[in-house]
């Protein structure tokens, strides 16, 4: 059925994957339609696609160091996208996504132009100059462009504060998944997830983490795109909804005029016994707040997601694994694109889920309904069972208010089937999706930890006579300990206070991303200068992040700059620092130069 | 030798600034008039909620794929094109 090599043959080998799993959809179908249980069906949708994960990962082995690091820099312009698609896709964009715009509308959206916006700035400042150079990891190009062990040494050192902040809510996703669909504590599910992560990555690397993340996208982005198709098509409201919701978002307008918009004090919330992290509907899905404060915080948090995308080293090191530099800036394109698909859908997700409960016309609409009513509908039984929904009936009318509906964020996209009345077939898809998601970025990072740890500490700096063997045993023991320290950290549901996916930007903003740039793009950017730009970038964003954060000291953000986005300190520090440092030492000497030249030039050998 | 490589250099770099220009105008410029745009309407939405709903993130992906390609031919032109 295949001939010929492995490369030629990916769109048949993907073309026959994807039938496969719709069949396998159709299956689960015709399991529902004859009796098998809800928990049967979601049991089976994890159980198989990890198993199929597992499997390419296994069949994607290899001993040789090109493969494990950078798959064998073979890997072709669109499915890199789509593998990066999925590194980039986490557990925050899937689940959360469409919850946070449903509770935040348009402040929350802040988020989607930031996380596209960011990859203009990969694809213009870093990607194809990183390939040329050929590194194997990000510090392994501050390392060689500004020269020495200690400056190789803070960039890894950002790498792993960005990274591990980022893992942790990872694992802690894929636990929250398994935990509900499988039946098991939370604790065991965390572990689950972690062997099912590892089993992708431990024996091949970066090479089993880019075919099995492909194989993760094309889950993720069915499970997404499906519901929202359906739900469309169900309602009435348009076959593509991505561009024909526009009256839906009008009505919506009305329905909060109607209902009106409250914003439940915290004491009422409380003396309700409304569960924690549960919320109501309480901002605008559209509207636009007056006022350059306001106006100042959107354009701040997109600058902080989109700089930090650009500074994060398991999206720039999928970029090692094209065959050339065109192919690389390319890939970027092809990325953004595969993102776009999902990101340009949630609003559409947010607006579908609102308006099938909003809606008194509509037969699946609650709010202006008895509670009693309310409280006897399946899936609302449900998630209030499992303490993720709430009827507070502060009026004491008997009559559900819009203030009076509670529920969280992360659970919406997980629920929207449900609350649109869909077969229980797509729920299973979804928790497979999400699963993907999770379990596709979690790999990245840990690969992006360990292979830093390995390659630039281990080979470089600890031992560089090791050979090519003990390496890749070094880099698969450190990868197993990552990913073990990380799960032990999310099973401790730490994660309120190792904060949000956030941080993760704003650190690797704060660390990276002007010594990354300029390494290119400044010649005279020198390792002292790089060094303090680091350094300093670093410790002013964490200072502040320690000034600011709630859980810490807690103080009213400057100019609004809050804890989301700390980059906005740590980056314009680490600039000047980088600057004036470079600028009071001597220039890097003519080898140096010469080896920045030879970076801006695309084609020829690579520079490592 | 030198001279090739600096002209190439010097049209990549306009390249990225016009680039970044562009990136700019999408991704900040448009949202620090959110609330007078919202007035107007496209496709039925209001439209700085349609821009960050999908109108500067379609902006963005043809944006990349316009610039590569701007890139490979500034690079075919001065004889550093790569064969796929």
């Amino acid at each position: 059925m295949f001939k010929g090599n492995f490369i030629d043959n990916l769109p048949k080998i993907y073309g026959t994957y994807t039938g496969g799993f719709l069949v396998f959809c159709l299956l689960m179908a015709l399991l529902e339609a004859n009796g098998v249980s809800a928990k049967t069906i979601g049991i089976l949708f994890l159980v198989f696609t990890i198993a199929i994960y597992a499997l390419i990962g296994i069949l994607s082995r290899t001993m040789q160091a090109d493969a494990y690091y950078v798959a064998g820099r073979q890997v072709p312009t669109v499915f890199n996208g789509m593998a990066t698609a999925a590194d980039w896709m986490s557990g925050a964009s899937f689940v959360a996504m469409a919850g946070g715009i449903f509770y935040g509308g348009y402040t929350y959206m802040a988020f989607l132009v930031g996380w596209t916006g960011g990859y203009v700035l990969v694809s213009s400042l870093l990607a194809p100059y990183l390939r040329k150079f050929g590194c194997y990891t990000v510090p392994d190009f501050i390392g060689t462009r500004y020269g020495g062990n200690f400056v190789r040494a803070c960039a890894v050192l950002v790498l792993v504060l960005a990274s591990f902040t980022y893992v942790t809510a990872q694992i802690n996703a894929t636990g929250t998944i398994a935990s509900r669909f499988l039946g098991i504590p939370f604790e065991l599910g965390v572990w689950v997830g972690l062997i099912s992560i590892l089993l992708c990555s431990m024996l091949g690397g970066m090479r089993a983490v880019t075919w099995t993340q492909v194989a993760q996208y094309i889950v993720l982005i069915i499970a997404y795109l499906l519901p929202i198709f359906w739900l469309s098509n169900k309602f009435g409201f348009g076959f593509f909804p991505q561009f024909m919701l526009g009256d839906e978002v009008a009505r919506l307008g009305e329905l909060e005029q109607q209902y009106g918009l409250v914003k439940n004090s915290a004491a009422a919330v409380k003396s309700a016994g409304v569960p924690g992290g549960l919320k109501s509907i309480s901002v605008s899905h559209s509207g636009v707040a007056e006022g350059g404060m306001a106006a100042w915080k959107f354009i701040s948090l997109a600058i902080c997601m989109m700089v930090g995308t650009a500074s994060l080293p398991h999206i720039l090191m999928r970029y090692f694994t094209t065959p050339s530099v065109k192919s690389a800036r390319r890939s970027v394109a092809w990325s953004l694109f595969f993102i776009f698909l999902l990101y340009f859908s949630a609003p559409a997700l947010a607006t579908l889920a609102k308006i099938s409960i909003l809606d008194p016309n509509l037969a699946t609409g609650i709010i202006g309904k008895s509670i009693a009513d309310v409280q006897s509908i399946g899936w609302v039984k449900e998630w209030i069972a499992v303490k993720q929904a709430y009827i507070a009936d502060f009026n004491g009318d008997g009559i559900l208010q819009l203030n009076e509906w509670f529920m969280r964020g992360d659970v919406i996209v997980l629920a929207t089937p449900e609350m649109g009345g869909l077969p229980y077939v797509i729920s299973g898809l979804v928790a497979a999706g999400g699963m993907a998601a999770a379990m596709s970025t979690a790999d990245g990072l840990i690969l992006a930890i360990s292979n830093a740890l390995s390659h630039d500490v281990y080979y470089k700096i600890v031992d560089p006579k090791a050979d090519v063997a003990k390496r890749l045993i070094v880099a698969r023991i450190l990868l197993v300990v990552t990913g073990a320290f990380g799960a032990y950290i999310a099973s401790m549901r730490l994660t309120g206070i190792l904060g949000s996916v956030a941080w993760a930007f704003d650190f690797a903003m704060s660390g990276l991303f002007f010594p990354l740039v300029l390494g290119v793009w400044w010649k005279r950017a020198t390792r002292q200068g790089a060094i303090a730009g680091m350094l300093l970038g670093l410790g002013a964003g964490t200072a502040y992040l320690i000034y600011v954060a709630p859980a810490f000291m807690g103080q009213p953000p400057i100019l609004g700059i809050d804890h989301l986005r700390f980059g906005l300190i740590g980056a314009p520090v680490c600039l000047i620092s980088m600057v004036v440092v470079s600028l009071m030492t001597p220039e890097p000497d003519a080898k140096t130069q010469a080896m920045v030249d030879e970076v801006r030039i695309p084609s020829g050998r690579t520079v490592l | 030798m030198a001279n090739k490589a600096e002209a190439h250099w010097n049209k990549t770099r306009s390249l990225m600034f016009l680039t970044l220009a562009i990136w700019f105008f999408f991704s900040i410029v448009i949202f620090m008039f959110g609330s007078s745009l919202n007035n107007a309407s496209f496709l039925g939405y209001p439209l700085a909620y349609y821009m960050c709903a999908q109108g500067s993130l379609g902006a963005f992906v043809i944006l990349i794929f316009w610039s590569s390609g701007r890139q490979n031919k500034i690079d075919e032109e001065h004889g550093y094109g790569e064969d796929d």
